[in-house]
């Protein structure tokens, strides 16, 4: 941090009148936490950070080292644009520390860090644009399936003109506080909506991930809408993904880009790909992390199933999308697995290790997948992602590459959460057992 | 040369040096002062020295306006120069001064009272304080307060994180200029950064962002090479 850096935020927070400053920072679920400080409390924050009990955190500290230290990134500072004038909230995204300063170990943004920083060492630099969807709902009580704003109202000018309004109003805000949308469209399925987000550094995009999924709650809220992130909320339609697109840089250049291949794809980037695919059921645990994850990934809707890649097929796990001959630098790899749910921070992570790895290892690219996978008879060839979040968290349990790039604290903690809840799962009696066996049985 | 045998640096130089009961008078009402034969002296005495910016006593009563004058030019002219300009002149000289406004900053009548000469520099610090408390880089309808780091398009102020005000800050103070994208980053940046040069398409973007698609254009891409502001 330096000093003008912390001078700047300062003067921001005395001529900007902020009333109150948020330091944000992600759980191991990716789940935003927040503290609330005044200005005068600012400038020590700054200078030493902010000590609390991590043992209320998930994932953070066992009770015997509770205390750990939030020490704001000031490249972050930014006001959120949707507080009046005069009473002024802004935030700085932290990084977590031990009360003696080192990384603290469930960390995300830590983590992703280091993995960026190992593949920083050896030239790489990874940019990331994500693909966000999410429902608009009525409202999220539980008690039944949730009701699409504009279901059945395709005619309805006056809830279409509401949607439409506050999605322009979401985009809006989003380019106020520096987060560029490349397009913001309806989705397939009633009430759907999806921001594709212009491509940024990995870390810049996780931050950018957690204010997406915040503002677009928030002004939803506002608005007296409901907006979810759950990876699929409603059965029979598609559900919420995130697909990522990834690119890596090198000396100011795409290396994943060769004009001259079939695939317009570099040798690196036929090697990445294979890492992807590889270790593909690895990485599943942490890029679809919830029981209701697995919902999505069924054959049909759009999500992935097999361990496949293809140029323009939407059933295939990693796609390359056509780039114009003009416009090679924009060379990328969609991964299309991730949902809208996962922690951005460690789905950054596992998505450049499991690439990298085939990329150290000098990993063969199969042959690309033309067939529709949706099809059984296509499927048959290609491996399966895990179908249930048990199936995926045994397959993360003796993953090295998982172990080496979260820890054991980080993959030791969320196998033991992630296991609670297939717990959990397992033992409820769902409305589709009651629906089919209580009149039968 | 004379200097006072203290480590702050001088805040007032003395000229020319053969009078040194004005650098004494200004020591008596607490400033860091020392004599100096020339402007050219007083340079290299001060300004090279500290690279600050000092006052300057020029003084005409002991010697001629003509010379005063020509003293008070040079020292005009110096990056960092002197400010404020002082000269020292007697009642007779006055009307000398005519049409020489350009030239100095204040004048005060010999013989001098320190008290007089001490609390006229404090107020023309203060005035030159606030004038440079409101250094604004205007461009169109941008506005920058280099002061409190703000920064407005068409009267809305724009909530810039630290990099992309410094950004800013550098195409407005650079406008008409192509810029490549590796001047930005080693100017703005100062040192290799995550992305390299993709890093400054990364902030361009999110800058145009917050200008709004109506000011966005302030910002031309000149394809292959870099960025021009304005």
């Amino acid at each position: 941090m330096s000093e003008q850096q912390a001078a700047y935020v300062l003067r921001t927070v005395e001529e900007r009148r902020i009333r109150f400053v948020q330091l944000w920072f992600t759980d191991v679920l990716g789940r935003q936490k927040a503290f609330h400080i005044t200005p005068p409390e600012l400038e020590d924050a700054l200078d030493e950070g902010m000590t609390f009990d991590g043992s209320a955190i998930d994932g953070f500290s066992r009770v015997q080292e509770a205390d750990v230290l939030a020490k704001p990134d000031l490249d972050t500072f930014q006001l959120l644009p949707w507080h009046p004038e005069g009473e002024g909230v802004a935030r700085v995204f932290c990084d977590i520390a031990t009360v003696d300063g080192a990384p603290f170990e469930g960390c995300p943004r830590n983590r992703l860090r280091r993995v960026l920083d190992g593949a920083h060492d050896e030239g790489y630099t990874m940019f990331v644009a994500p693909e966000v969807e999410f429902f608009y709902f009525d409202s999220l009580e539980p008690t039944g399936p949730p009701r699409p704003v504009d279901l059945g109202s395709y005619f309805d000018l006056g809830t279409d003109d509401r949607i439409g309004g506050l999605r322009r109003h979401t985009v809006r805000t989003l380019e106020e506080m520096g987060i560029p949308v490349e397009h913001a469209q309806h989705e397939d399925a009633p009430g759907q909506h999806e921001l594709d987000l212009r491509y940024t550094d990995a870390l810049t995009m996780a931050d950018t991930v957690m204010t997406v999924r915040h503002v677009v709650k928030e002004l939803a809220r506002a608005a007296g809408i409901a907006a979810s992130f759950m990876p699929k909320p409603l059965a029979g339609v598609q559900g919420s993904g995130m697909h990522t697109h990834v690119s890596l840089w090198r000396d100011e250049a795409n290396a994943f880009c060769d004009p001259d291949d079939a695939y317009g794809l570099s040798p690196l980037a036929h090697q990445f790909i294979a890492g992807l695919l590889a270790h593909a059921k690895e990485i599943t645990a942490v890029t679809n992390q919830w029981v209701n994850s697995y919902k999505r990934l069924v054959p049909g809707h759009e999500a992935p199933v097999h361990v496949s890649w293809a140029r323009n097929n939407r059933s295939a796990l990693v796609r390359v999308p056509t780039v114009k001959p003009s416009k090679t630098d924009s060379t990328r790899v969609e991964y299309r697995s991730p949902d809208s749910a996962a922690n951005p921070y460690l789905c950054f992570a596992v998505i450049l290790a499991a690439g990298m790895a085939g990329v150290r290892g000098g990993y063969e690219l199969p042959p690309e997948a033309t067939g529709n996978l949706f099809d059984p008879a296509e499927g048959r060839d290609h491996e399966r992602l895990p179908s249930s979040l048990k199936e995926a968290t045994d397959t993360m349990a003796s993953s090295e590459l998982l172990h080496d790039t979260l820890g054991d604290h980080l993959v030791e903690w969320f196998l033991r959460n992630k296991r609670a809840e297939w717990a959990d799962y397992a033992e409820t009696v769902t409305p589709f057992e009651l629906h089919r066996y209580l009149p039968l049985l | 040369m004379s200097t006072v045998g203290n480590a702050r640096p001088a805040e007032l130089v003395c000229i020319p040096a053969v009078d040194t009961a004005l650098a004494e008078a200004a020591r008596r009402a607490g400033l860091q002062a020392c004599s100096e034969p020339d402007a050219a002296a007083a340079a290299a005495a001060v300004v090279e020295r500290t690279g600050d910016i000092a006052a300057a006593v020029v003084d005409a009563s002991s010697g001629t306006v003509l010379d005063a004058m020509a003293t008070c030019k040079v020292l005009r002219r110096l990056d960092p120069g002197f400010e404020p300009i002082v000269v020292v002149v007697t009642a007779d000289q006055l009307d000398e001064l005519t049409l020489r406004d350009e030239l100095f900053d204040d004048f005060i009548l010999a013989p001098t009272a320190p008290e007089e000469l001490a609390a006229r520099l404090r107020h023309l610090a203060a005035q030159r304080r606030s004038a440079l408390g409101a250094e604004i880089v205007e461009h169109g309808v941008l506005t920058i307060n280099l002061e409190t780091y703000q920064a407005a398009v068409g009267g809305r102020a724009l909530d810039l994180t630290y990099m992309e005000y410094e950004l800013l800050r550098f195409f407005a103070t650079n406008p008409g200029r192509v810029l490549t994208r590796e001047t930005l980053l080693s100017r703005v940046w100062g040192y290799e950064y995550y992305g390299g040069a993709r890093t400054v398409d990364v902030h361009v973007r999110r800058l145009r962002a917050k200008l709004g698609e109506e000011h966005a254009h302030l910002i031309h891409t000149v394809r292959s090479v870099g960025y021009r502001f304005g």
